[in-house]
């Protein structure tokens, strides 16, 4: 009875490893289900994996493994001397995907570029609110709706975008999944029948793959664009196998039944490196986290409390224990990966002896502060809470004495933000689109204090700094602005920087042409399994 | 009947109003701003703040929002999800089956076992049987499901590769659903070697889910047996010469099974609670996962939708079993 049962199961998984070995399908253990195929209306990276990258292209995209914007739907452009007027060529005969419930009659072409960046801006737009609850997050977040005082379509493969102001990252941001650009005749299709709400569910592109179907929470299909305008892809299907459990995702890898896998949990890492049937990527992740202090309440007005509590903070042992090494610590507001980063910046090296020194000096005794800890896991900060304990620990030695508090994490994100916030927050963010201004401005600026400058720390010379850079086109002059500007971030401490955190993507044997996107996307056009 | 049949529906009218309420309410004194939630880091300006609240009609009085609410539910509009902006009850159906499949499979193992595994516990009572069968029984009954899951994930999937990791199905059958149960769709859809691999899909979260409802249902039953067993009916049975077998089978069993009945009934409810975890575990597509992720988002209206939809189907459940009471004793009608 034991044998029979033993074969049983010898057999049930026979047919089941058979089956994830089929030629050509590349199985993706992605690590949660997408909010829907609209990549306009949604901000996690996830939805974009599932929904930008394989089926839809855009105007400009990043170039693989880069932050570099290059030419994508649009073959050229041109930029009008005052930097407002953009004028793009779109590339031609770029075929929408022929599925079942859609057979395109016509090419790309000028018509798509304004209805899918039109419907996001304008309010008046039938395509606005298509869906209850639709809101373009992004869109707004990267200021459009005020920034873009048109688009028109000049001829059918020309599209001129005029804005109200020059911005230099717009390039950057065109290449952005949220800007991905959509069939209107699918959409007008869609409009016809009374079915608009199938453009987030039933999506039409002119990416690599074609969408085959969503069994919700469980598996997304997709098959290869045969017509395709770029590399022909080298897989036939592409499965997401939706694996929300970190573990579980490296079980399955370990038994073949994905080729890939995101997100390992940091104390795998090792075991993965040392098996033979699997090979593990790493980068240097575009983000960073920090502990900012409220530089408008006292003793923290004073930089040199800021520099001397910076002093203590031992990276290292926060880098080895939270990360178990899977990360490197921050020197700069900005990672390494990004243009501009600024090499000539000195860290605040673990001094305790200089820290409590410098304390004494500024008349602070006896302090007794807040560390906030985020309640969840992000990429750039795997547990807050170990963090504020060895920040804790360190502070404990110069003799500040420090409560940790936490809060329901949308409450943290509130209340973080507040002016009047007691104490210091550990926070972090993940970049968007490669672009400097994305980290400098958005964080430090003077506009975003009391929102996401959380240090609300506004020193004007930065200020100009930044904005300054935001205007001109010049990458190298731009370099020279932003490198400016993280001297004086540094002199003036705003922020305690704690890490940016190594993005490892480990994969099974034989799998080839996978580039790791420092924006932490996961696009599979160019991969390729060994048979 | 048709009287009785009116107070039952009768009773069920107010509580399920006072489910909606509840539905409604709790989540929304739990801190957390769903819009806020929704830029997540990026933080949201007022102006778009309050823009979005109107939008998802969150800026009105409670009270309002919440009549508006009920009013959709009884014309069978549940409404969307404030994430995925899909109908809540779309997600529901799609979902619900996968839910009571890996539930059905959990509680015919936990019957099938616990039952045989208290009765030998009540005959061999005091013997290494006995003290093993309970001793087993205990630790099934203490083991976190998450842990127990992973480690029977590491063993069997992992390393000896007996079973998949997770997942309803090996992911070379595709085929749209009929039912949503895939035991059944894979025999529908024809394709030879389906109905094997939703099989050995199912065979992992079943057991994990089944663990603990087996462990009450085989103390439960070795309880009720021993009681059962001591009776004056039982030894005179055995002192008219009938054999073990139907000493026990016949006579004690029967008798046992009602209190062993009534501990299964309220371990559905258990595995409902269970199933969260099994289903995040072992990626499996029901509304438990469904539903803890919702609280994360704060996504109220697939939280208080879920719940009532939940709440629904087990009043009427308890309707048709109270029908059948009445059907069965005619007593109770009145």
């Amino acid at each position: 009875m034991k044998y029979k049962l033993a074969l049983a199961a010898a057999l049930l998984s026979a047919t089941f490893f058979a089956s994830a070995a089929s030629a050509k399908t590349f199985v993706y253990c992605s690590e949660g289900s997408p909010e829907g195929f609209d990549p306009g209306i949604y901000t996690a990276g996830t939805t974009f994996d599932a929904s930008a990258h394989p089926i839809y292209n855009r105007l400009l995209e990043f170039k693989p493994g880069t932050t570099q914007p290059e030419a994508a739907l649009a073959q050229s452009w041109e930029i009008s001397a005052d930097g407002t007027v953009y004028t793009f060529k779109l590339r031609p005969n770029v075929k929408f995907q022929t599925t079942d419930f859609f057979k395109p009659t016509r090419s790309l072409n000028a018509d798509d570029v304004v209805f899918s960046i039109g419907r996001q801006i304008d309010e008046k737009n039938a395509w606005n609110k298509y869906i209850a609850g639709a809101t373009w997050e992004y869109a707004d977040g990267m200021g459009f709706p005020k920034l873009i005082k048109s688009i028109e379509k000049v001829d059918d493969l020309t599209v001129k975008v005029t804005l109200n102001r020059p911005e230099a990252p717009f390039l950057a941001n065109l290449a952005m999944p949220f800007a991905s650009i959509m069939s209107k005749e699918y959409a007008d299709s869609l409009d016809k029948a009374g079915k608009k709400e199938q453009l987030n569910q039933m999506p039409v592109g002119t990416g690599p793959f074609t969408f085959v179907g969503y069994q919700q929470d469980a598996v997304i299909r997709y098959k290869k664009n045969a017509d395709f305008w770029g590399p022909a892809p080298k897989i036939d299907d592409l499965v997401f196998a939706i694996t929300t459990d970190a573990a579980v995702r490296y079980q399955k890898l370990k038994a073949g039944e994905c080729h890939l896998m995101p997100y390992p949990n940091a104390a795998d890492v090792k075991a993965m490196k040392a098996d033979p049937n699997l090979q593990v990527l790493e980068q240097e992740g575009l983000n960073v986290a920090y502990l900012a202090y409220n530089t408008t309440k006292a003793p923290f007005d004073k930089v040199e409390v800021r520099k001397a509590l910076n002093k203590a903070i031992n990276k290292k042992a926060i880098v080895d224990a939270v990360f178990q090494g899977m990360a490197t610590p921050a020197v700069n507001p900005i990672p390494p990966t990004m243009w501009s980063y600024s090499k000539a910046t000195q860290d605040d090296t673990y001094d305790l002896e200089a820290a409590k020194k410098m304390l004494a000096d500024a008349g602070v005794k006896d302090l007794s502060m807040k560390v906030w800890a985020m309640p969840v896991s992000r990429p750039y900060m795997l547990n807050a809470r170990r963090a504020a304990e060895i920040i804790q620990d360190d502070f404990a030695k110069i003799g500040v004495k420090v409560e940790i508090v936490s809060f329901e994490w949308a409450e943290y994100l509130q209340r973080s933000k507040d002016k009047n916030r007691d104490g210091a927050a550990i926070m972090g963010w993940t970049g968007d689109n490669g672009d400097p201004d994305n980290f400098l401005d958005t964080l430090l600026g003077c506009d975003a204090v009391g929102g996401n400058n959380r240090a609300q720390w506004c020193n004007k010379e930065f200020d100009d700094l930044v904005k300054k850079a935001k205007v001109v086109s010049d990458q190298a002059e731009r370099t020279k602005l932003y490198e400016q500007a993280q001297a004086i971030f540094k002199k003036d401490a705003p922020w305690a920087t704690i890490d940016h955190s190594l993005a490892v993507v480990p994969m099974r044997k034989g799998v080839t042409g996978f580039t790791q996107s420092p924006l932490g996307d996961f696009t599979f056009e160019a991969v390729d399994i060994a048979q | 009947m048709f009287g009785f049949l009116l107070r039952r529906i009768a009773v069920l009218i107010p509580t399920f109003i006072g489910v909606s309420i509840i539905a409604f309410s709790f989540i929304r004194l739990l801190p957390g701003d769903p819009v806020a939630l929704l830029s997540g880091e990026r933080v949201m300006s007022p102006e778009r703040h309050a823009q979005i609240s109107a939008q998802l009609g969150m800026d009105r009085p409670l009270i309002v929002q919440y009549f508006d609410y009920l009013g959709g539910v009884l014309t069978g509009d549940f409404g969307s999800s404030i994430v995925s902006k899909k109908p809540i009850l779309e997600q529901f159906w799609a979902l619900f089956p996968a839910t009571v499949e890996l539930s059905f499979c959990a509680i015919v193992i936990a019957v099938a076992l616990g039952i045989p595994a208290g009765v030998i516990a009540a005959i061999k009572r005091g013997s290494i049987f006995d003290q093993g069968l309970m001793g087993i029984a205990l630790v099934g009954y203490s083991m976190p499901i998450f842990w127990w899951g992973l480690l029977l994930i590491i063993l069997f999937s992992g390393t000896l590769q007996w079973f998949p990791v997770s997942g309803r199905i090996s992911l070379m059958f595709f085929f749209p659903p009929v039912t949503g149960f895939m035991l059944i769709d894979s025999l529908l859809s024809g394709q030879k070697g389906a109905f094997a691999s939703a099989i050995s899909h199912l065979a992992l979260p079943s057991i994990v889910l089944a663990t603990i409802p087996l462990a009450v249902i085989a103390r439960q039953t070795r309880s009720a047996m021993l009681e059962v067993l001591s009776e004056d009916y039982v030894r005179t049975a055995r002192a008219k010469g009938l054999s073990p077998f139907r000493v026990v089978g016949i006579h004690a069993l029967r008798n046992a099974m009602i209190p062993v009945i009534t501990t299964i009934g309220l371990q559905i409810g258990v595995m409902l609670a269970g199933a969260i975890l099994t289903e995040t575990i072992f990626s499996w597509p029901g509304i438990g996962k469904w539903m803890v992720d919702s609280v994360f988002r704060r996504d109220y209206a697939v939280i208080q939708g879920g719940l009532l939809l939940i709440a629904a189907i087990i009043m009427f459940v308890n309707l048709i079993v109270d029908l059948l009471y009445g059907l069965i004793n005619p007593r109770i009608r009145h």
